[in-house]
């Protein structure tokens, strides 16, 4: 490797730089997190403008809303009941992550390269009494843009934070985990222990 | 020998699989490909038997249906005939909210498409219902099925995806 990882590249693309939650410059609200059957998760989201204020009052409020959730690693948009490709990632000190980029926000993000596909168990907030078997890429590539200042970014990671940014971006294009389990007998129940 | 194939389905308690077990396995009857799950409080188990004859495997049950909490029933069955050619294997996902007839409407349209579902569970909490369904389908028809597949989900209110199943052999 040569370089500065956060210099953007020919086609502009850099990593997340300096951004943090901070850079919002607003406080996030914690939102109501629907559930499924609820239309909005099933329908694609809209690309957004990113630098408007109304794209960094969500993020913030992603942010916060995703805080304040015991084990959340993740939330989009149509989670809060908003049809827009935005969504809130981190797994920080989670015992599957690899590679680790902290707490951030994407808009109109894309998987580019997925490789090195692998099956793992998956819960979702919206989805809150089932989980599910599903292959995922551990070898990630996505592109998009943050919010505020709209600049652009490629993400390269790998095992769970790459899970995470591929469920969050199946938000954003209205699928649930549901929609990619590997068979009849991938879902399950979720255990509850009282 | 005869091939039997056997339903249990009853109230679940401990001890439901041992004491159907231990009575096949008393009559010699070999117990070759099953499924046996929990559905709600229902415990339910569907097995191919190779051993006696039916009546006779009935009649060893009965005892357990006997204070009313288990049905079992015994029938003998051809042996496997010739295979069915193998179609692509797919898996059909569906969600949304429960209404009457999802799984009806979903499935006449792999029927009418020459679809064969191998392997089907359906799981219904609080209003989410999920039907997930193993099909095998005539080569080249999953396009044109999973176009019918949304016109059929969307008039149910649902969604539905069709995507290969993973061929991966570990």
């Amino acid at each position: 490797m040569t370089g500065d990882a956060n210099a953007p590249d020919a086609d502009g693309y850099a990593g997340l730089g300096d951004w943090t939650p901070d850079t919002l410059a607003v406080p996030g609200e914690v939102r109501r997190v629907v559930a499924a059957p609820h239309p909005v998760l099933s329908r694609p989201g809209g690309e957004v403008d990113p630098t408007s204020a109304e794209t960094v009052r969500l993020a913030a409020d992603l942010i916060a809303t995703m805080r304040v959730s015991p084990g959340c690693v993740g939330l989009a948009a149509p989670q809060v009941g908003v049809g827009a490709q935005v969504f809130a990632v981190d797994v920080t000190g989670h015992p599957k992550a690899v590679t680790v980029h902290g707490t951030f926000v994407l808009c109109n993000a894309r998987v580019v390269e997925a490789t090195r596909w692998k099956p793992g168990r998956e819960g979702c907030m919206s989805v809150p009494d089932l989980t599910g078997d599903v292959k995922r890429a551990s070898r990630l590539v996505v592109e998009g843009v943050l919010p505020g200042s709209g600049a652009p970014v490629r993400l390269v990671t790998d095992g769970f934070e790459a899970r995470a940014l591929q469920h969050e971006i199946d938000h954003c294009a209205g699928l649930l985990f549901l929609d990619r389990v590997a068979g009849a007998h991938a879902v399950y129940q979720r255990k509850v222990y009282l | 020998m005869n091939e039997l194939a056997i339903t249990v389905i009853g109230r679940d308690r401990p001890g439901i699989v041992a004491d159907v077990a231990e009575v096949l396995a008393r009559l010699g009857a070999n117990l070759t490909d099953s499924t046996m799950t929990r559905l709600r409080g229902h415990f339910a188990m569907t097995l191919i038997c190779v051993g006696p004859a039916a009546a006779e495997v009935e009649a060893a049950l009965a005892p357990l249906a006997a204070d009313g909490q288990l049905l079992a029933t015994v029938r003998a069955v051809t042996p496997d005939g010739e295979l069915a050619p193998g179609g692509e294997p797919y898996v059909m996902a569906v969600h949304g909210a429960d209404r009457l007839g999802i799984v009806a409407a979903m499935t006449r349209v792999l029927a009418d498409a020459g679809g064969n579902v191998t392997d089907l569970s359906t799981r219904l909490t609080g209003t989410l219902y999920v039907v997930v369904a193993e099909v095998d389908l005539p080569p080249g028809t999953a396009d044109a099925l999973a176009g019918r597949l949304a016109e059929t989900a969307a008039e149910l209110g649902v969604g539905v995806s069709l995507r290969p199943a993973d061929p991966d052999l570990l």
